[in-house]
């Protein structure tokens, strides 16, 4: 059973990047692959879900992530440094 | 089957044949009777609805909205201040698209205290994208809230709708009443509209919309309300086949072919005008009636055509519009510009906060009407 | 290993629009990840509404009603009634700011808590209306700059959790971004109770709002609890017992103090040492209420700073 265009119109959708937050960071966290321990607590406590960790290492996702520094400040590895964009 | 019903408990019996999901309410005068016959219907098992027993009206409407966002049908009722605390979200759920259905006992807003009828609640949420439906009868209140349903739930319209009646008048005499025999006959099968909301395919209703966005969602309401009067067409047709009553124009003329003056009113006075167009048509004066059902969308086209050719049209408001002319009479001035007619405009705001109007009230205005220039004038009896 | 124990999937998906070190949306993603996809949420009029992501878009991969500002427990009681009646069984939840929770919220919030809805209310109170501007809210605490109150609030937070554990719904819990552990087992034990209003509130440091560097939110959330200025603790039918880094905080001793909570913040800049130490004998004077409650066998709340 479909939805009449309508309802349909009002509904927004699950999407990733509803806006390209990248654009907002004034520095950005560089991770030094060879201080971090892969606990994933930068992935824990980051507010914007840009931070992937694998067994590869931890990702972060520059078209997301606002740069806040929380993660640079919560590693306890101090694996973590904020760059700035400039 | 037919009962002896007040105009409340119609609306109640036609709510249990609806069967709705999720009921919520909150007291006020003259209302009450709605939601305590409700009650004892869930309680005899007659009506398998969840009661949410609110703390305000703004919450009952609120609860609506959460209830129907998941596709369960609804139903609340209220009055007066108890519509004007609900008003925010009176709007959120018509915005929503959500088919919620809601009773409207007509009565006067304060200060001072007053609990008898006034139409100045119901004026309130005329542009507001609900289909606004007035009974002047107990059996209107029965039938016209099936059809709220049928209108509401329509995949065309999917908007809310409500009925209105008078205080007292209408509320709490009794009057017998015809039941459809099997409502599902004339309703839409539960479920057969797919609600916004769904844990299975997940969509949020409601996101901050940029202008062009929220334009677009406007848009596509205004297109819903203008497919309003053939879904309403259509329901009522088919309680048509049913009972053998029509409301399918969405309004109802009484001797207006021949008629040089055509009085215009909804609810409870409609009767009392019909007596002295009866009365007036006795001593040859050539005079008729429009009542109006389907107040929202306006029958713009069919209240126009009724009203070509004629000299007078006479509305009766049963509110004080201050500042301007009240909106049925409005609604009528519109009506003969768009169809470029000329016809005299009287309108009187008569049966203010439950004053009586009676048929020699209405033969009088006749009388005042000729003798005024069009306008709006304060009724103070004869 | 993190991102062993907690639940990988997001809920709250990136390219949101909180602001950067939003301490909401940290709360927001634990408390998402700890509730899973049947889960739906009631929001109403808050920074949330804006963080949602613009029409037609949504960073919300779970089902998500907008409801005006006043309307939230009412639209959660009528959800969670109708889920019930058409037999769909989920989490309803709904995720308000404080001012949608202790001021124009709250006559819904106690009707749905007395009715006994279902459903899970949490509270994310950043302690002013930020989203329209850092106004004061009835859950700014005392001496906070916002922009209503240029020379700090005369008033006192609202201890809403306390008002809510005086209607007696089966649970209550204050939560913290720096603490997910804790925030997990308060929220499945949460969903885990069937019937009655479960009710949460979260500290939730916002970066403009309080005045500091975005990158300090989590130590300010975990600042607020070591401080004793913010009490980790449930209500559980009616039992109090302290969660947490807090369990170990009854001696003041153990307690930092709030000096070093209050410094990092611009909103608490003008304070005096005067007024500092008149809100650490208010979190000490609580403190000995917690003592006092805990001896007496648990019934009853704590008020936070």
């Amino acid at each position: 059973m479909s939805r009449s265009a309508g309802v349909e119109k009002i509904l927004a959708r699950p999407t990733v990047g509803a806006v390209l937050s990248g654009g907002w960071r004034a520095e950005r966290p560089v991770v030094d692959a060879s201080k971090c321990k892969l606990c994933g607590v930068c992935w824990l406590f980051c507010p914007d879900a840009a931070v992937e960790v694998s067994e590869a290492g931890v990702v972060i996702d520059y078209d997301f992530c606002k740069g806040c520094g929380i993660c640079a400040r919560e590693c306890p590895f101090k694996a973590i440094t904020m760059v700035s964009e400039r | 089957m037919k009962l002896l019903l007040t105009g409340n408990y119609a609306a109640a019996y036609a709510v249990r044949d609806a069967q709705p999901d999720v009921i919520s309410a909150y007291p006020i005068t003259p209302q009450t009777p709605i939601i305590e016959k409700l009650a004892e219907f869930i309680d005899s098992g007659e009506l398998k609805a969840k009661f949410v027993r609110v703390e305000s009206e703004h919450s009952a409407m609120a609860a609506l909205i959460g209830a129907a966002s998941v596709g369960a049908r609804t139903y609340t009722a209220t009055s007066s201040q108890g519509l004007l605390y609900m008003y925010e979200v009176v709007w959120w759920a018509a915005g929503a698209r959500l088919p919620i259905v809601m009773g409207l006992v007509t009565r006067a807003l304060g200060p001072p205290w007053n609990i008898w009828s006034d139409h100045a609640d119901f004026f309130t949420v005329r542009s507001s994208g609900w289909t606004m439906l007035f009974a002047s009868s107990a059996q209107e209140v029965y039938d016209l809230t099936l059809i709220a349903y049928c209108v509401a739930e329509h995949r065309d319209v999917l908007l809310p709708a409500l009925v209105a009646w008078d205080a007292f008048e209408v509320s709490h005499t009794y009057e017998p009443v015809e039941l459809v025999e099997d409502a599902t006959r004339l309703l839409p099968p539960k479920g057969a509209w797919a609600p916004p909301l769904a844990a299975e395919d997940p969509a949020s209703l409601g996101n901050l919309a940029y202008p062009e966005e929220y334009a677009e969602t406007r848009r596509l309401m205004v297109e819903a309300v203008r497919r309003v009067p053939l879904v309403f067409a259509e329901a009522a047709g088919r309680l048509r086949e049913l009972t053998g009553r029509d409301y399918s124009r969405g309004y109802e003329c009484y001797r207006c072919e021949d008629a040089e003056t055509v009085f215009i009113a909804m609810g409870s006075v409609y009767g009392e005008v019909r007596s002295a167009v009866d009365a007036l048509r006795a001593r040859g004066v050539p005079v008729g009636a429009l009542k109006v059902w389907l107040y929202r969308p306006f029958p713009y086209e069919g209240v126009a055509r009724v009203l070509d050719g004629k000299k007078m049209a006479i509305v009766l408001s049963r509110t004080t519009s201050l500042g301007a002319m009240g909106p049925l009479a409005t609604d009528v001035a519109t009506a003969l510009a768009l169809k470029g007619c000329s016809v005299k405009l009287v309108e009187f705001s008569a049966g203010v906060g439950g004053v009586d109007v009676t048929e020699d009230d209405v033969v009088a205005m006749y009388k005042a009407a000729l003798e005024r220039e069009g306008g709006t004038y304060f009724w103070r009896g004869r | 290993m993190a991102h062993r124990v907690f639940p990988r999937e997001e809920y709250l998906l990136k390219g949101h629009v909180a602001c950067p070190g939003c301490g909401a949306a940290v709360m927001l993603r634990h408390v998402l990840k700890a509730l899973g996809p049947n889960t739906y949420l009631v929001i109403p009029a808050c920074c949330t509404s804006v963080i949602a992501g613009p029409h037609p878009r949504s960073a919300f991969r779970v089902p998500v009603l907008h409801i005006a500002f006043a309307a939230s427990a009412a639209a959660a009681s009528g959800m969670i009634e109708a889920l019930e009646k058409l037999g769909k069984p989920a989490n309803v939840v709904v995720w308000a700011g404080d001012g949608g929770t202790v001021d124009i919220g709250l006559q819904a919030l106690s009707g749905a808590a007395e009715r006994g809805h279902n459903i899970i209310y949490i509270c994310y109170d950043n302690e002013a209306y930020m989203n329209t501007g850092i106004q004061k809210s009835g859950s700014t605490p005392h001496g906070a700059w916002t922009t209503t109150t240029p020379s700090g609030n005369p008033g006192f937070k609202k201890d809403l959790p306390g008002i809510m554990v005086s209607h007696r719904v089966p649970y209550v819990a204050t939560l913290s971004p720096a603490y997910p552990n804790d925030t997990f087992a308060k929220l499945r034990k949460a969903a885990s109770m069937r019937g009655g209003l479960k009710y949460l509130h979260a500290l939730t440091p916002c970066p403009p709002g309080w005045r500091y560097d975005p990158s300090l939110t989590i130590e300010l959330s975990r600042l607020a609890v070591e401080t004793g200025m913010w009490v980790l603790y449930e209500v559980e039918n009616g039992v109090f017992r302290l969660t947490g880094p807090s369990r170990a905080l009854l001696e003041k001793g153990k307690r930092k103090p709030v000096a070093e909570y209050l410094k990092l913040q611009g909103r608490f800049r003008h304070l005096s040492p005067e007024d500092v130490e008149r809100i650490q004998r208010m979190v000490d004077e609580n403190w000995e209420r917690i003592a006092e409650m805990l001896k007496e066998g648990g019934e009853h709340s704590s008020e936070q700073g």
